[in-house]
């Protein structure tokens, strides 16, 4: 008996909820540092500020140990030029690593701190080296320090600013560490809202509400400092609810929730206008992520059927590209399958790689990485044997995803050298600023978010909390819970994500950014006040249909407000065609000013020097932690 | 086919992630714990396998199995839709995912 209607035919009634409900009645919570998300950027900020003397809270809509988008793993340990392989000095990287729309901040933190990161990994028990000697002979495989040095944008060994991991173990560790340092983790509780002193948006933020999932309960967290490292947004665009599964490199938790937040307790936020096609089990290489066993992944030839090599880069120690290297040479490909000189199905050959370098990407790549070290498990057991067998790939038989089937791109809230955001007492780390970047990015940001948070929380007064503020919240969180009928929150998600389909995807102009805009007001006052939930987990999705919604309205504020074309954002306005013009090329930051939507722009690389700004803003970096 | 009929709803699909044992389950719910979204429930009879009730919010991340203490308690099963194929190099045979 393991699904639910087979308990229900077997009972003969349907289970009870395992947990004890409890809504509305709760509890306060007290403490220096507040973290909101326990994932990879919120388990280092909590760490970071624990060890700087904070009390810290960590609050966490799954649980700790493996939640988040880098809750099952990380195979790739990114930009991190301060590792003793490396041949590029990190600033002059950092600054590679930064484009137009890009995050300046954030990046020259990861490329300074990422390898401090990993070795503070490796001190809490996550495994970093080969110190077993599993991979004797594998390119990249130092002797002397047993780490492993990646392919990724390393022609030849050229760079070696990416060292291959064992991120399975990293997630556990964290919590582990997180516990040895005494910070009080609440797993399972979404917070939905940011609290402001005097409860009026704008002012400091002094705390969070949200609720247990499981058991309804209310709580609320005071703090001198909060930190936001919640996620992106996954499933905006998307009208089946049962979908997850096929884009997973996000979970169904990934909602939005902060962006929300921040635009509620009036921060600044800025990129919002950026979306890109979703890629639903579609062609992109991270197909192979949702189970469908796209072989084209790093290191491997691809063949068409007939074994012929595709002209695609491998990502391997020859070409050195990186995972979208092939995008523009599908065209081309494609064209080839159509005239009969390519095959399909295409294949990735592993048996033609040498058998240490077949065993690195198998076993070790692609074990560690997010969801599929459960697929290498799956296949394997099946009978998958990389020295004999070709993996097929998916490429053009799955077609293209198409372009109303979205996700929000590369909007984050604004942040400045202490990543602190818009707003005093915020902060904000990992996914939640703008134009966040991979794994060791949120580890960086984290960590560093939570040493500036707890300086802060030093300095400052004693928090205050505005009640009125509290049960304005309260009563927006439980309406759903007072009605059995009305709205259930799967059709208010396939609703709002209509609506971004039709009037905020591939064709933008002003009328129909405003229809989107008409639409998701109406949304918001004739059904949101009809959604309904059944139980404290329906509560959450509910809930996180609130988050969709406020995100959505964000997205086309920020559209309505960019009056121009871009090719850099991805972002085209049919009534003003000019693609990049001068005066547009600047961030368009947002917030949420009473109720008024207020906008400003800041230049391309406003953060300054990036190597002179951190280093001003760091001068105790090589002490902070220690003895800690 | 004498089990009494009862009514029910379209289940909703695919709704079977992965399957335990019920011989090697103790019911320890490790799995329940480590699903970022709370795909499982714990059995309310103790040390029996857990309750798949949200199987259509699975990511399919499969920790639940990767973590799992006791080994063959749970096996993963991925939707049909997701089951992969492969070829033998030498023989041009395919096989796809059981």
């Amino acid at each position: 008996m393991t699904t639910w209607h087979d308990f229900l035919l077997r009972e003969g009634k349907v289970p009870d909820w395992p947990y004890p409900v409890n809504y509305e009645a709760g509890q306060e919570i007290e403490g220096d540092v507040l973290v909101i998300g326990g994932g990879i950027a919120g388990c280092w900020a909590a760490i970071s500020a624990a060890r700087c003397g904070a009390r810290v809270i960590l609050v966490e809509k799954g649980d700790t140990i493996r939640s988040g988008a880098g809750g099952p793993g990380c195979d790739h340990y990114c930009d991190i030029p301060t590792n003793p392989l490396s041949k590029v000095d990190p600033d002059e990287w950092a600054q590679e690593m930064t484009g137009p729309y890009s995050n300046g901040i954030g990046t020259q933190i990861q490329c300074r701190e990422g390898y401090d990161t990993l070795l503070e990994y490796e001190q809490m028990g996550a495994k970093i080296r080969d110190d077993k000697d599993e991979y004797l002979g594998v390119e990249g495989r130092d002797e002397k320090t047993k780490l492993m040095a990646s392919p990724r944008q390393n022609k030849d060994h050229c760079r070696n600013t990416v060292l291959r991991v064992w991120g399975y173990t990293f997630k556990p560790a964290l919590k582990k560490e997180c516990k040895r340092l005494g910070v009080r983790i609440f797993d399972r509780v979404m917070v939905t809202g940011l609290l402001n002193e005097h409860g009026i948006p704008g002012n400091r933020v002094v705390g969070a509400v949200g609720f247990n999932n499981r058991t309804g309960e209310f709580l609320v967290f005071k703090a001198k400092a909060t930190i936001l490292c919640t996620a992106g947004n996954h499933s905006l665009y998307v009208l089946n609810t049962e979908l997850s599964g096929y884009n997973s490199f996000r979970s169904r938790t990934m909602t939005g929730d902060g962006f929300a937040m921040a635009w509620r307790a009036g921060a600044e936020l800025t990129l919002m206008e950026t979306t890109g096609p979703l890629v639903l089990g579609l062609g992109f290489r991270h197909t192979w992520y949702g189970g469908a066993g796209d072989a084209s992944y790093e290191n491997v030839q691809l063949v068409d059927a007939n074994g012929k090599k595709l002209p695609i880069p491998t990502q391997g120690w020859r070409d050195g590209s990186m995972p979208d290297a092939f995008i523009p040479l599908l065209p081309t490909i494609r064209e080839g399958v159509l005239k009969g000189e390519y095959a399909l199905p295409f294949y990735g050959d592993f048996p033609a790689m040498p058998p240490e370098e077949q065993r690195a990407t198998w076993y070790m790549m692609l074990r560690e990485e997010s969801t599929s070290r459960i697929i290498v498990d799956t296949y394997s057991a099946a009978g998958f044997d990389p020295a004999k067998h070709q993996l097929m790939s998916y490429q053009l038989l799955e077609g293209d995803s198409p372009k109303q089937w979205r996700v929000p791109g590369r909007g984050g809230v604004l942040v400045d050298w202490d990543l602190r955001t818009s707003l005093e007492g915020l902060y904000a780390a990992g996914e939640q600023m703008f134009a966040a970047r991979d794994h060791s990015f949120c580890a960086a940001t984290g960590r560093y978010a939570g040493r500036k948070a707890a300086a802060y929380a030093k300095e400052t007064t004693e928090p205050v909390i505005s009640a009125e503020q509290v049960s304005r919240e309260k009563e927006r969180i439980y309406a759903p819970v007072k009605r059995s009928s009305g709205l259930e929150w799967k059709e208010l998600h396939a609703g709002i994500g209509r609506a971004m389909q039709y009037f905020c995807s591939e064709y933008l102009t002003d009328s129909l950014l405003r229809l989107g805009l008409q639409s998701l007001e109406e949304i918001e006052e004739e059904y949101v006040p009809k959604l309904y939930a059944l139980d404290p987990h329906k509560l959450m999705r509910s809930l996180e249909d609130l988050s969709l919604l406020t995100h959505a309205q964000i997205i086309i504020h920020a559209s309505l407000a960019r009056k121009a074309s871009s090719k850099l954002l991805n972002f085209y306005r049919i009534d003003y065609p000019e693609v990049d013009p001068q005066e547009w090329n600047k961030y368009l930051v947002i917030k949420n000013e009473n109720g008024k939507v207020v906008t400003r722009m800041l230049p391309q690389y406003f953060w300054g020097d990036m190597k002179e700004k951190y280093e001003a803003h760091n001068r105790d970096y090589q002490g902070v932690y220690q003895g800690k | 086919m004498t089990a009494k009929k009862v009514a029910l709803p379209n289940l909703v699909t695919p709704n079977t992630p992965v399957i335990f044992n019920p011989e090697k389950c103790v019911g320890c719910n490790h799995c329940v714990e480590v699903c970022q979204i709370d795909v499982f429930i714990p059995n309310p009879e103790k040390g029996k396998p857990p309750i798949i009730l949200h199987p259509d919010e699975c990511w399919y991340c499969g920790c639940c199995v990767n973590d799992c203490p006791h080994p063959g308690a749970v096996k993963f099963n991925w939707p049909l839709q997701q089951r992969g194929y492969w070829r033998d190099k030498e023989t041009g045979e395919v096989f796809r995912l059981k």
